[in-house]
Order: C-alpha cells, then structure tokens, then sequence
C-alpha cells in the first residue's frame, strides 16, 4: 500500500528491519556523530581506514526507518571502497535525492542506494536519507564536529 | 450539540485532498483552518476600505480604525476584560510572552527571585523565564508532573515562597494535553503574593475563558490556533501591571507629545502598539471570535470533550498492538489532544505513512522537547481537534494507524 514506487518499499524495510554493519566497530580510525535536532535522529558513525581503503564501516544510534534503512545501505555500499571513490558515491547519492538527474557512471555507483531515489518526492525526508552520508562524509574529509542536519 | 456538519461546509479547505484522499486535518494545535467568513473578511478589507489607522480623517481610515477597534472590543468581550484597552495586539502568543519578559519581568524580578513554571511548558513559556533568571540571578524552577501527566499540586504548593514572584502555566499542554487546574492555583500563587500569567494558547480557541473570574495577572493566546489569521496574537493583563511596564517598541502611533529629545507615551492600548498595527488579521480574528461565539465556547468544550471521550474509549485497541498514549486517561482532566508512540515505528516514519492516507499529523517534540524527552521517547506522533473534526476522523486515525502498525511488522 505505501510501498511499491514510494518510500517504504520492501528493501528499506527490510534494511530498517535487519541494518546491516549495525554495532560499533573496535578502534575505528574515525568515528563520527550525526544528529537531526528536527526529529531526534543521531546516529554514530564508525571507519577503519586502510591506506586509502574503508576496510570496515559500521554504524549505530537511534532514528527512523528512512534514516536507518539509508545508513545501512549506505555501509553496504562503501564496504571496501576507495575513499576517493566513497565521495563519487557521495555526490551521486546527493545529487539522487534531491531529484536532479544522474548520468550512467553514478547510477552504476549508487549500487543498491537507488532504492532511496523515492525520498526525493518527500522533502521533508531528504535530512533523514542524507544524515548518515553527512557524517561519513565529514568523517572522511577530516572534520571532527558532530554533524548536524540544520 | 454543536452541528459539525454545518461547521465544515464552512471551511473550504476541508473540502481537498492530499495525495489523492479526503484530507483528515488533525493539526489544530499546531495551526487551525479557517471559515470562509475570516477568509473574506481579510480579502473585504484589502479591497474595500484598507487604509491606515488612528491618524486619519478620511473616510476610509475611519472605517479601518473602527473595524480595528471593533475586533479589540469582541476579543474583551470574548474573554470578559474589564475593558478593550486592556487587550494589546501582538503578533502571537510567543511574542506575548517574551513583552511579559521584558516590559514586566526585568523591572520587576531581583537577584534572588523565583519564578515557577511546569515541566509541560512550551518553549516559548519556558525560554524567555530562563533568560530572565540568568539575567537577573534569580531562580526558575519547575513544577513537576506525575506518571500520568498531571501536575503534582502537592508539589507546587511546596514551592510557594514569599520568593516567588511569578508563577507562568501553560492552561492546556500542547504536548499531551493535560488541562491544568489554574483556577486553584491562580487563587494559590496569589496568596504568596506572586503573579500568575496565564498561557492560553491551547485554551482560549477550544474553552470559555473569563479573565476576571479566573483573575489571572496576565493572558496570552494567538489568533492562527482559534480560527484566526497567522501574525496576530493578544496580551491581556491588568490595568496596574500595564500602567507600571514600560513599552518595549518604541515609536510612531504610541505617543503623546515629542520633541527632538523626548517623548511621552500614549495612554492604554496604544502605549504597547508602536507603528501601523496588523490592522486585516485583526479584523479577522475578530471575525474569528464572532464565528466562535455563534457556535458558542461551551458547546464547542462539550464537543471536544465528547469527541476526547470517544478517541479515549477506542485506545485499547491500539494499545493492543503497543501504542503508549501520553496525557490523563481522564477526559475531564484532557483536551482533545493526543500524543502517543508507537513502538515499532519511528514518529517521522509514522508521520510519513499517516500522510499518504490523508491524515495530517504532527510528529517531533512539539516545542516541549524537555517534556518529551522526560516521556522516555524521542518524539512523538500528536493528533489534535478541533470543533470541526468528526468522530469518523477518529475511526479513521485509528484504523489508519493499526494498518501502519501491522505494514510495518510484517511488511506488505
């Protein structure tokens, strides 16, 4: 009924179900904290860098089902990746849920985080899709603030 | 009883649809809907005798300063001031009470002072007393509530000092809902001498309010929660409190007699009133209070009341499936105001999901996030009414969150 074409289709369900890459890693080269003050969503963030290479990535905290099932996917999809190739993922996802369109090679980046594409047709959700991907993002270019949605 | 049937046909906007269903507007305490008698009222206005009020002499500022002054009359009458120019225009209730802050409380709270205030405030009566007591080195403390939501009396009694000064209450928490027992502590913070500002914001739109009866010192309330058009909100208080604050704006319209180094200010209201007023959204909001006196406050409480009463009774079943309702189970001691968690599902998740079936909720910490937070959530889900929501609404609410209740643990 909410699902098919819309926000709640069955693989964020089931992300949000099942997080995957849930629970805090041990000695994380960098972990970071993102918060939504609009809705109560905080979520940490956990890296293990290797040269130039995210060998773990993990998350925790607590927030709702968009921003939960996002950071999920997110971990899923950056699991082994290069750092340089994180933030090509990073933009794409960016430029995907705020409805602009991609070409081809972001598509192919994204991976399974299209599923998120539905967020672009309610604004009022982009902050929670965003906010994992925020904090990985500070995290990975150096920033040691909490992130914040506002 | 009041006829909602005929309450409805009156506002238009009851009449679209959000993403393809009727639209189940069940915000009220965030904003209210408007009848198409406000509505025209302010379209009236612009098209047919705006113009600028007090200083003129022609025919068209005489008509604008009437209806102006006609509508600070109706909202006297409407909460039974003694007298119009006790009512002071302002832009809403938040805006109410930060001038109770400045143009009372820095004269009037010392180093050493206390001011009381409950745990259900909401911010915009809980921030500026902060402010004030840091500023002043005096004491803010907050009267606490028990499991159900209620103030502890007991409690408050306690912390009645010769030291309080101000006891500032929200009459009806948006939060939960709690009606809270001024009268009797109106009568309570007097005996120590303190004053009491009243916050009505979520009281005067759904209940009669009579200012002498229950002598509060001061009341605040906004037009947008009562039917009323947004930027335009009352401060109500005594004539002695008014007569000793000194105006916060400064300017045009609130004066007597200026020269390049002084001025003197004009007598009550104007003296709180600097530069051109919201002259259409007050006429409005007068048109507003007119509305409500036709279908009269106390039908519209009794209809509430009724409306809380029969949303109450079908809570079980959503308490089967784990929902948690915050607030008095008592109708008597709620308004028709309903926060809740559901477990399973996260507030803005809900909030999402109960927006694709039309119904218009709030989800968040409705500017009471210490509230909240002591509720051990993180947010809740709040549906609120008013006199023109139906018990089918109800039906509606309830079955649309069991269906994203059972969505959410067994998918679709």
């Amino acid at each position: 009924m909410f699902g098919s074409d819309d926000l709640y289709q069955e693989i964020i369900m089931d992300h949000n179900r099942s997080p995957r890459n849930y629970g805090a890693i041990d000695d994380p080269t960098v972990a970071i904290e993102g918060f939504n003050p609009l809705c109560g969503d905080q979520i940490k963030v956990y890296v293990l860098l290797k040269d130039d290479k995210i060998m773990d990535i993990a998350f925790d905290g607590i927030g709702c089902a968009i921003s939960k099932s996002s950071a999920s996917i997110m971990t899923v999809e950056l699991k082994g990746k290069r750092v340089s190739d994180a933030q090509s993922i990073f933009d794409a996802f960016r430029k995907m849920i705020t409805g602009k369109d991609l070409n081809e090679d972001q598509l192919d980046a994204l991976g399974d985080s299209e599923v998120l594409g539905g967020v672009s047709k309610y604004p009022a959700r982009i902050k929670c899709a965003s906010l994992a991907w925020h904090t990985v993002n500070s995290a990975l270019s150096g920033d040691s603030n909490v992130v914040t949605t506002e | 009883m009041l006829n909602v049937e005929n309450i409805r046909e009156d506002f238009p906007i009851l009449t679209r649809e959000v993403h393809g269903k009727p639209l189940v507007y069940l915000d009220n305490a965030a904003t209210t809907q408007k009848p198409i008698q406000v509505i025209d009222s302010l379209v009236e206005y612009y098209k047919n005798y705006n113009s600028n009020v007090h200083r003129g002499v022609h025919l068209l500022s005489v008509e604008a300063t009437d209806q102006f002054e006609l509508a600070r009359e109706k909202i006297s009458t409407f909460i039974n001031a003694k007298n119009s120019e006790l009512i002071i225009w302002t832009r809403n209730a938040s805006e109410s009470l930060n001038l109770v802050a400045y143009m009372w409380g820095r004269k009037n709270i010392h180093s050493g002072d206390e001011i009381l205030v409950t745990a259900l405030e909401h911010h915009s009566n809980l921030i500026p007393w902060q402010e004030l007591a840091k500023e002043k080195g005096a004491f803010l403390k907050i009267i606490p509530i028990d499991g159900d939501g209620c103030l502890d009396l007991e409690a408050y009694k306690e912390m009645l000092t010769s030291k309080t000064k101000l006891v500032s209450v929200i009459h009806v928490s948006n939060a939960i809902g709690t009606i809270n027992p001024v009268e009797n502590m109106i009568e309570m913070a007097h005996d120590v001498g303190a004053k009491f500002l009243l916050d009505g914001a979520q009281s005067v739109p759904h209940m009669p309010i009579d200012v002498q009866d229950l002598n509060c010192d001061f009341l605040v309330f906004s037009g947008h929660k009562m039917m009323g058009p947004t930027g335009i909100g009352v401060l109500y208080a005594k004539k002695e409190l008014l007569d000793d604050m000194d105006p916060l704006y400064t300017g045009g319209e609130m004066v007597l007699e200026v020269t390049y180094e002084n001025a003197t200010w004009a007598p009550l209201p104007m003296k709180f009133e600097a530069g051109t007023p919201n002259i259409a959204d007050a006429i409005g909001l007068g048109v507003a209070v007119d509305y409500l006196t036709n279908i009269g406050m106390d039908s519209i409480h009794d209809y509430e009341k009724s409306i809380a009463e029969y949303a109450l009774k079908k809570f079980p079943v959503l308490e089967e499936k784990g929902v948690v309702l915050f607030g008095p189970k008592d109708p008597n001691l709620r308004g028709a105001i309903f926060s809740f968690h559901t477990p399973t599902i996260h507030p803005h998740d809900l909030g999402t999901i109960m927006d694709h079936m039309g119904i218009a909720l709030r989800t968040g910490h409705h500017c009471a996030m210490p509230l909240v937070k002591s509720l051990g959530v993180p947010a809740t889900a709040r549906a609120s009414l008013y006199a023109y929501n139906t018990y089918q609404e109800v039906d509606m609410l309830i079955d649309g969150l069991i269906e994203a209740i059972e969505y959410f643990e067994n998918g679709s």
